[in-house]
């Protein structure tokens, strides 16, 4: 059990990776990289579960749970995520995102 | 109390025969239609005549005076609690005259037209269309009430409309049939709203009740007054615009001529010896409520009907196309009987326009039937309608010409000839009236006996021309009716209408004015005469008359342009400057609006539809700034 | 189950059969039986009425039947019908019978083509017998769905722009409707208690003047609109020049009907002193359309097209009437909306014989069609005749008892607005002689045209049905006059509480 390390630690480490992600998300043309960063908003979110199920209810087990669930949800987001990447690569030859600007209008 | 029961079959038998004939006719062969339409209509005739004797010679009289019966009567629709439109059968003098008028012509122009329609295409057809009319005719004469009246006046016009354009083929034809129709249905728009404006104030559409003289329309003479006429008036100067536009008078009297398209057998049956008296009909059906009533409306008749018939004698004397001149005469004569209802008072001696209005219109379908039968058979001999192609013609057609010679002396007014006693009762009843009127008809006398006699030189008399082939009389089908209808005409003026057919019913004693009679026949002899110097043989003195009045002769030959002035009406005014801005207005502006609404909601989504660029991470911009500020709103500025 | 549910029921199980049946050839059969089947209800109906009513039965409404269908809002499927509906019920089959016929010979997608039909046929069907006003308004857009794929699908000239301009006009009407018809649920109960939709219960209350004034002009409008009430028309040429041919005969035949139908049960029934009060401004559009749609038939050129504005003209006549609302002037409107059903879908289909035949609705591109094909020539004409007025045909019973029911207003805004409307008959007689004189006589035009076959067995079994109806009521109209008279009585009353002119 770790103790000493205050909670805010946790909380800028979360926000850090999560902006990061967002930042990834937005800037990235790369939709490898977007997802890449989409796992990382995501894992931000699993560090915050953690630490407020660890500071505010150390005897219950739900945030817990929760992350797994999120670490469940992120794997198979990942695996239709890249199966569209590959259909994507296959119809433009290309993976960056701005050119698969197809559904407009 | 005679029973009439029967007179239903009157009305039921011709539009039965109309039905089998419509339906089954082009199954039969064209003789056995031709039969079978004909000896329908003998029945018919047979029926009509027992009803005139028993209505006349055995039924009961009140007070010396013929009754009005209604033989039948039943609903058919029922409008307001007061207001119904019943289909009957009401006998009174004038509508028995009228049923021995029509089926006596209808069967003659049936058996005519056996000898006449012979090969023709569309035999059974034309069958068909001459029972629809007898029945719209026969339903028209015997109605019960104004409304039922309408109803077959619509039927009688639309029986018209199809058998003028019976040549459907002909583009003339079918202009002649349309232009009929349209301008009796703009003339019947008059009547409908004569109706409407006479039944909302009488609560009634019953002849009956509307011609009692204790009934609402006499007795309720006040209400409001328009234009200085009291409404009733008003109504019936409506009503008299449907009369108008039915009987061919001034201004409606465009469509008569052209309506000559038809086969002759037609124009001799609608166009000449009953469905064009149906206006005269209608103003003595409604005789009481004219002349006590509303005397104004009365008046207007009388000037109408003098007006129209001497605009159409003097058009009458120009023409060259037989039928044409007929039809101006017809015009002409039907302008009497009008003006003889406008003189008229009501009750005994008074009456005496009424009377000879009636008159007239018997002895009138008699000749004038005859002379458009004999015009058939001269046609069917020459195969032209132009006097100009024709001449010589007694030699070749004795039976026609010497029955065409007895219906012009009657038309001319000679003793003693059926047409004389008629027209002399119309004169003596103007001249005790009006004297302009008087003067106007003694004139139209003259003229009348001038162009008939016109027409009878240049085709019986003067040089011979060049036939195709050398003419011949026409069959016996054809001939007979001739002569029988020649009978009736030198006849007729013995049946002592005073007794019979009077304004109220009751007989009184006339005589013959000779103050008036011998003037009358000495201008007809004029007129003869001066025909006779003129056609009888080729000279130079009509084309030399046409030179000298050459804008007058222009004018009347050209019938005073008033179909022109029709023509630039419609396709002008309403084609031109109506119709098509309307439909250029419904699709530019009121469509356009609709559009430019479509239009602009589309803009405007064109606009905006730039959002949905289909860029991933724009949208994930929008969605994270949304996410911040909301953010913010609800932490920091929503408290 | 009652007699009134089978009309709904019925076209549901013609589509069931229609959707299993393998061989796509019999599939005009099923849909004739079922419409047949539907006919033969429809007289049965039309018999039970009279005979129930004959027994003394004196309620308003008959077959009344109500099963609750949502509790909040109060919804029901309530349904019951009067003389109106069921003389609207007995036309409605009429003309989708004849519809079948006419479109014996659809090749394109013939099952969905027939699916489409009968659905807008049973929401027709639903839409008459309703009493609750939310069902009724299920209906109706039931019946103007189908209508954009027939019209989208089948049609023919710019029919996506067509089958997109009727059906967002309509929906534009109907949000009007929706509006409205929340607005009189609302105010349904003024002195408290249960909302409700149902008519009869509505009918009974009176619904606050200040509401009245804001949902009578919302629900006329609506449903004017598709009465083809003047500005709101412009669907009604085009809708009906790309529609097919059975789509024309049962718009302009019956859907047409619904807006004189909706407006005159719910808007003046439900509404009557705001109707009295802004009849005018309604009375003005209406006299307009009347003359307005008669000029402008005059100078077309397609054949559609001058039937588009002859119904324009004549549904105009309709709600003219309504709004004159005395018991002369509507049994007139209903007479009206049932001749004009019944004449108009017989121009529609006779159109759509001629174009199967010489591929042109102009009529400057045929001419003296009356040698070649005498039989539907001189249906047309017959038509026509029905179309002018000719005593003895349908047309001319209900225009008579519309202008002397009009004529019954002492007022001169009354009289000449009267006036007006009667000089239709003259401009109607114009256009439609025009075209007959153009298109069947004189010589033929086009040789192309001189081999025409005439009607096959199917057309005429169309036609004649139509005929046959259309000459009945003008000839013998007593029975059917007095019937709807006799339901018109209930909502004369109440209009004459209010305003006793």
């Amino acid at each position: 059990m770790i103790t000493g390390i205050p909670i805010h630690y946790f909380l800028i480490l979360a926000t850090l990776m999560f902006f990061a992600g967002v930042y990834g998300f937005l800037t990235r043309r790369n939709l490898i990289t977007v997802l890449m960063s989409v796992e990382l908003i995501l894992n931000a979110v699993n560090i915050n579960f953690m630490a407020f199920n660890r500071y505010l209810y150390p005897h219950k087990m739900e945030g817990m749970f929760f992350s797994l669930f999120v670490i469940a949800v992120a794997a198979s987001e990942a695996a239709v995520a890249i199966a569209i990447i590959i259909n994507i690569y296959r119809r433009f030859s290309t993976i960056n995102v701005e050119d698969a600007h197809e559904m407009k209008y | 109390m005679v029973n009439f029961g029967y007179t239903i079959w009157i009305l039921i038998l011709p539009f039965l025969m109309f039905l089998l004939l419509g339906l089954a006719g082009h199954k039969l062969k064209p003789k056995l239609s031709g039969l079978l339409g004909t000896i329908g209509l003998g029945i018919i005739t047979a029926l009509s005549y027992v009803t005139a004797y028993k209505y006349f010679f055995t039924s009961e009289k009140v007070d010396e005076a013929f009754q009005k019966l209604t033989a039948f009567n039943s609903v058919w629709l029922q409008l307001t609690e007061n207001l119904h439109i019943d289909i009957g059968i009401l006998l009174d003098p004038i509508s028995v005259m009228m049923l021995i008028v029509v089926t006596t012509v209808s069967f003659m122009v049936h058996i005519y037209s056996i000898g006449y329609m012979h090969g023709e295409k569309g035999f059974e057809r034309f069958f068909a269309f001459l029972s629809l009319f007898t029945f719209s005719m026969l339903g028209l004469v015997v109605a019960t009430n104004i409304f039922q009246m309408y109803i077959f006046w619509e039927l009688v016009g639309v029986s018209s409309y199809l058998l003028i354009g019976f040549y459907y083929t002909k583009p003339s034809a079918v202009r002649a049939s349309k232009k009929a129709f349209i301008v009796t249905r703009f003339a019947d728009m008059g009547f409908l709203i004569g109706i409407l404006i006479l039944s909302f104030n009488t609560k009634t559409f019953d002849f009956i009740t509307l011609t009692s003289l204790s009934g609402p329309a006499i007795t309720q003479t006040g209400g409001a007054a328009f234009m200085g006429l009291s409404v009733l008036t008003w109504s019936m100067i409506f009503v008299y615009m449907g009369g108008v536009g039915k009987s061919a008078m001034f201004p409606f009297h465009i469509w008569l001529p052209d309506a000559m398209e038809g086969p002759t057998p037609v124009s001799a049956l609608i166009h000449a010896a009953t469905m064009v008296v149906a206006g005269v009909y209608l103003v003595a059906r409604m005789f009481p409520i004219y002349s006590i009533a509303a005397p104004d409306a009365l008046e207007v008749v009388a000037y109408v009907g003098a007006f129209s018939s001497l605009l159409a004698a003097v058009i009458a004397c120009t023409q060259t196309d037989i039928k044409r001149v007929l039809a101006y005469s017809t015009m002409s004569q039907i302008g009497y009987m009008m003006l003889a209802l406008g003189v008229s008072g009501y009750g005994g001696h008074d009456g005496l326009g009424y009377m000879a209005s009636m008159f007239h219109l018997f002895t009138h379908a008699m000749f004038k039937a005859l002379l458009f039968l004999g015009a058939g058979a001269i046609i069917h001999a020459v195969h032209s309608n132009y006097m100009t192609e024709m001449g010589g013609l007694r030699k070749y057609l004795p039976i026609t010409h010497a029955t065409f010679l007895i219906a012009c002396l009657t038309i001319a007014g000679v003793p003693p000839l059926s047409g004389f006693f008629s027209k002399d009762e119309i004169l003596t009843a103007a001249l005790h009236h009006n004297k302009l009127l008087f003067a106007v008809e003694y004139a139209v006398a003259g003229l009348t006996a001038f162009y008939m006699f016109r027409l009878y030189f240049s085709i019986f008399w003067g040089k011979e021309r060049h036939y195709h082939h050398t003419p011949h009389e026409a069959p016996l089908t054809m001939t007979v009716p001739l002569m029988i209808l020649a009978v009736g005409s030198v006849f007729s003026g013995f049946i002592p209408f005073s007794k019979l057919v009077t304004s109220d019913s009751r007989p009184f004693e006339s005589h013959i004015e000779m103050a008036v009679a011998i003037p009358s026949v000495l201008i007809g002899l004029v007129g003869i005469f001066v025909a006779y110097i003129m056609y009888s043989k080729e000279t130079a003195i009509p084309d030399k008359l046409a030179t000298t009045f050459k804008y007058s002769y222009k004018w009347a030959y050209n019938k005073f342009y008033i179909d022109e002035v029709y023509l630039f009406v419609t396709k002008n005014i309403i084609f031109r400057y109506i119709s098509t801005p309307i439909a250029w207005f419904d699709r530019h502006i009121v469509d356009g609006t609709m559009n430019l609404i479509a239009l602009v909601t589309q803009l405007v989504s064109f606009r905006i539809r730039g959002f949905q660029s289909g860029q991933l991470q724009k949208y994930g911009y929008v969605f994270v700034t949304g996410a911040i500020a909301l953010a913010i709103i609800f932490v920091y500025l929503w408290k | 189950m009652d007699i009134l549910t089978l009309f709904v029921v019925i076209p549901v199980l013609t589509i069931t059969a229609i959707l299993f049946i393998k061989d796509i050839k019999h599939v005009r059969v099923v849909t004739a039986i079922g419409m047949g089947i539907q006919l033969i209800m429809a007289a049965v109906l039309v018999f039970m009425y009279l005979a129930a009513r004959k027994a003394g039965a004196s309620e308003e409404m008959l077959f009344v039947r109500d099963y609750l269908w949502f509790k909040n809002p109060n919804i029901h499927y309530a349904i019951g019908v009067d003389g109106i509906s069921v003389a609207m019920i007995a036309l409605t089959s009429l003309v989708v019978f004849a519809g079948i016929f006419a479109s014996w010979e659809v090749e394109f997608l013939t099952r969905e083509f027939f699916v489409s039909l009968i659905l807008l046929a049973s929401g027709v069907f639903g839409f008459f017998i309703s009493i609750d006003l939310f069902t009724m308004f299920l209906f109706y857009e039931l019946a103007v769905i189908p209508m954009y794929l027939l019209i989208g699908i089948w049609g023919s000239g710019p029919k996506e722009y067509s089958a997109m301009k009727l059906t967002l006009m309509l929906m534009g009407g109907s949000a009007l409707i929706l509006a409205g018809l929340l607005g009189i649920y609302f105010n349904s109960a003024p002195d408290g208690g249960q909302f409700t939709f149902n008519i009869l219960e509505i009918s009974k209350v009176t619904i606050p003047m200040s509401a009245q004034r804001l949902f009578f002009p919302l629900t006329f409008v609506g449903f004017g609109v598709l009465g083809a009430l003047f500005p709101f028309h412009t669907w009604s040429p085009d809708g009906h020049a790309s529609a097919p041919t059975a789509v024309s005969m049962l718009h302009a035949g019956v859907l047409m009907k619904l807006g004189g139908y909706g407006a005159f049960r719910v808007a003046i029934f439900l509404m009557p002193e705001a109707a009295v009060e802004l009849s005018w401004i309604f009375i003005i559009l209406t006299s307009i359309s009347v003359v307005y749609g008669a000029f402008g038939a005059i100078v077309q050129k397609d054949l559609k097209y001058i039937n588009a504005y002859s119904s324009v003209s004549h549904c105009g006549l309709v709600l003219f009437a309504i709004l004159m609302m005395n018991q002369t002037a509507l049994n007139g409107a209903v007479i009206q909306m049932i001749s004009h059903g019944l004449m108009t879908a017989l121009f529609f289909a006779l159109i759509g014989m001629l174009y199967g035949r010489t591929h042109t609705r102009m009529i400057n591109e045929m001419g003296g069609l009356m040698k070649v094909i005498p039989f539907l020539s001189v249906c047309y004409v017959i038509a026509g005749l029905a179309s002018l007025g000719l005593p003895g045909l349908s047309g001319f019973v209900a225009e008579m008892t519309i202008f002397v029911g009009a004529f019954q207003h002492t007022d001169v805004f009354h009289r000449v607005v009267t006036i007006v409307a009667v000089s239709s008959i003259v401009i109607t007689a114009v256009y439609i002689l025009r075209v007959v004189a153009i298109l069947l006589l004189g010589p033929t035009t086009d040789e192309h045209h001189e081999h025409l076959t005439d009607a096959k067995w199917f057309e005429k079994v169309s036609v004649v049905t139509l005929i046959g109806s259309v000459a009945g009521i003008g000839l013998a109209p007593y029975w059917l006059s007095t019937m709807i008279g006799a339901s018109l009585s209930p909502l004369v009353e109440k209009i004459v509480s209010v305003n006793p002119f």
